[in-house]
């Protein structure tokens, strides 16, 4: 009998290709995404030394870093002449090397790790790679899914493997249940004030417990999503049940006698009684309050009832990390977060531009109407956004006073036209509060989307459980 | 790649921990379809004003460090973003090495695939050559691969650890695609194994 293994362990097994004696292996990839900006000098690459895409049928792209939002959009004057390049390298190269291409003017275009699960791309067991340091969030379907570098992804381009080191197992358990107004955004940003920027760095963080396993597939995509915020290489969930069910049916998932073989296959995907953990946190569910970040780091988490912390509070290079933040951020030590007012709110991105996502911001905004001075809400893909406009809720947001936009990264990194101006201060669903990642000089607090949603209302951080009439 | 021997030069001293990929090459700057000319754009917007005027306090534009070809950084230097531009730029500008107490993966991947070494040393050694940076144009640190050894200007040294295979590759340059492609059966045999195993994928 073989030695109880991890999710990670069983996934990484089944796809060494070649393991040399150092530990260094091949890894063979099932999925490469590929969007327009960490691409075109690999392809480039590939057009220099001759060499084909090995496996095409395996390499989806779609561009959607740059794509603005707004209506009009296949005019390509719509776009900075930079930007324009860049979408016109990836059309071209996806028509020259034959690979499965979501061009923008696609109702199935979006964030590719919004379309790569709803189409049936992402399936559990996998091994996906993609440009693009959010690539964790396939993790929640049980594949080992990470970002790499463009050099990165030409060798997979050339060669369908990857070289790598195996990481270290990581367990995150959250216990229990979450409390009403907590969500997976809460979950996700709450391990990363836990463990910090770099608690997960040389671990895959596979997450567990009954408060994930209640979760639906778009909030553990969620939580998946930020893994790389730890600073983990990649996050998993073990797929049950409500994988599959997610799975089945859409356009590329396995049909008929392929099905049944890979739903067996599926089903040994878990981690063994008795295997080993480098590294365990467990944080109880109840425990976890709806959150914002103060700072510029996603490691600046507190829970929205807290105040501004002061810096001589920390050690070490962090003393001067938050200094700096609040310098940045406008803010002093002991403010209540509750007090600092809002100008923009964004709700999408990868982390956060789901139906589900757009469901409970509207839930919270219906009826109301925004105090913020500007508001947009950026579904994940065009299907997404199909489906928000058939339930009503695009109707919502536009009556209370957001703007209803086509898919994209958008204002996640402020590629597009959609940035912060120096000073402006925004809520925001994403990822990241580094300096200058919404527009240079622009603050952002990230949030989940009822709390975005709370804070559009309000025009300040505002908990979103005294919208609800819940008792804090 | 140009491969990486050994190194002897200024190194700039930038104690902030969490320099992400953002500071390092901002997104404005991701929409080229090129490697080169970056350089001119590391660090932006810690660097120059909005109207382009450089910042005189920021390390690199003082007269000791224009030069560096070596960054002494704090904790997890190259977080967030998995772009290749960070180091893209870092190499333009000249720097082939930086020193951390640690790396972001990916950040520390993609070093290696352009020519740059990534140490990692404890805190007390990175403190040590931090204060080394500080002297400025005088202080030259060097960094010797083979023997995986960084010697501050007064002759102390420190050894670090690097893994066989990256650094195999970054002493002789080597292409890694090219490396693969040598094993081209072994995928073959694999994909053919797959293809029973686990058809629908």
């Amino acid at each position: 009998m073989t030695a109880p293994r991890t999710l990670y362990d069983k996934i990484w097994d089944d796809h060494v290709v070649h393991q040399a004696e150092d530990g260094t292996c091949l890894l063979y990839i099932d999925r490469h995404l590929v969007h327009e900006v960490t691409s075109p000098q690999a392809f480039e690459g590939l057009r220099m030394a001759g060499r084909k895409v090995r496996a095409p049928e395996k390499t989806i792209a779609v561009p959607d870093h740059n794509v603005p939002t707004t209506q009009g959009r296949e005019n390509p004057d719509q776009m900075p002449e930079e930007s324009r390049i860049q979408v016109a390298a990836l059309d071209r190269n996806a028509r020259d090397f034959g690979i499965h291409y979501y061009p923008v003017t696609d109702v199935r275009q979006g964030i590719v790790h919004i379309v790569g699960p709803e189409q049936g791309w992402t399936l559990p067991g996998m091994t996906v790679v993609c440009g693009d340091s959010h690539t964790a969030t396939h993790g929640a379907f049980g594949a080992l899914a990470h970002g790499i570098g463009t050099s990165e992804v030409e060798h997979v381009l050339a060669t369908q493997t990857l070289i790598q080191k195996k990481s270290k197992n990581m367990k995150v358990e959250i216990t229990g249940s979450l409390r009403p107004g907590v969500t997976a955004k809460d979950i996700t940003l709450s391990v990363i004030g836990a463990t910090g920027t770099a608690g997960g760095t040389g671990y895959v963080i596979e997450y567990c417990g009954q408060a994930i396993r209640e979760l639906s597939m778009e909030g553990r995509m969620t939580v998946c999503n930020m893994a790389i915020e730890g600073g983990a290489r990649a996050g998993l969930i073990a797929p049950d049940e409500k994988t599959f069910e997610y799975v089945k049916g859409r356009p590329h998932a396995p049909k008929g006698a392929k099905w049944e073989a890979a739903l067996a296959y599926w089903k040994t995907l878990y981690t063994d009684e008795g295997a080993h953990f480098d590294k365990v946190v467990t944080i109880r569910g109840e425990d976890i309050a709806p959150v914002v970040t103060w700072g510029t780091s996603p490691e600046d988490v507190l829970p929205i009832t807290g105040t501004v912390p002061d810096p001589e509070s920390f050690t070490g290079g962090k003393v001067e990390a938050a200094r700096r933040s609040l310098d940045y951020m406008g803010l002093k030590p002991g403010m209540k977060l509750t007090d600092i007012a809002i100008d923009t709110v964004f709700i999408g991105s990868c982390t956060n531009g789901r139906i589900e996502d757009l469901r409970a911001a509207a839930e919270i905004l219906k009826g109301r109407k925004i105090k913020v001075k500007r508001a947009m809400v950026v579904p994940g893909s065009g299907l997404v956004r199909a489906q928000a406009e058939e339930e009503g809720l695009a109707q919502i947001f536009i009556d209370a006073g957001f703007e209803w936009r086509l898919a994209g990264c958008s204002m996640c990194l402020a590629m597009n036209p959609d940035q912060l101006q120096p000073g402006e201060r925004c809520a925001a669903t994403s990822n990241r509060n580094f300096e200058g990642r919404q527009g240079r000089g622009g603050r952002t607090h990230l949030m989940s989307p009822a709390m975005a949603a709370a804070a559009a209302i309000t025009g300040h951080l505002t908990d979103v459980r005294e919208l609800m009439g819940e008792t804090v | 790649m140009d491969k990486f021997t050994t190194l002897t030069g200024v190194a700039a001293p930038m104690p902030l921990v969490n320099i992400d990929t953002d500071m390092i090459i901002p997104k404005q700057f991701l929409k080229t379809i090129q490697r080169s000319g970056l350089g001119k754009n590391l660090f932006d917007e810690m660097r120059y004003t909005p109207d382009g005027q450089e910042i005189p306090d920021f390390v690199l534009n003082q007269p000791a460090y224009r030069s560096a070809q070596i960054l002494v950084a704090g904790d997890n230097f190259g977080c967030g973003s998995s772009r290749e531009h960070a180091p893209w730029a870092l190499l333009d500008f000249g720097i082939r090495c930086v020193i951390s107490t640690s790396f972001a993966d990916i950040f520390y991947n993609n070093c290696f695939k352009n020519g740059i070494l990534p140490v990692v040393l404890p805190q007390d050694a990175v403190d040590y050559l931090m204060d080394d940076a500080r002297k400025g144009a005088n202080a030259r640190i060097t960094v010797d691969l083979e023997s995986q050894t960084v010697t501050a200007s007064d002759g102390r040294t420190f050894a670090f650890e690097v893994d066989p295979f990256k650094k195999h590759c970054l002493l002789n340059g080597l292409d890694d695609i090219g490396l693969t492609l040598e094993k081209a059966a072994a995928i073959d045999a694999f994909e053919a194994k797959a293809a029973t195993l686990r058809p629908w994928a």
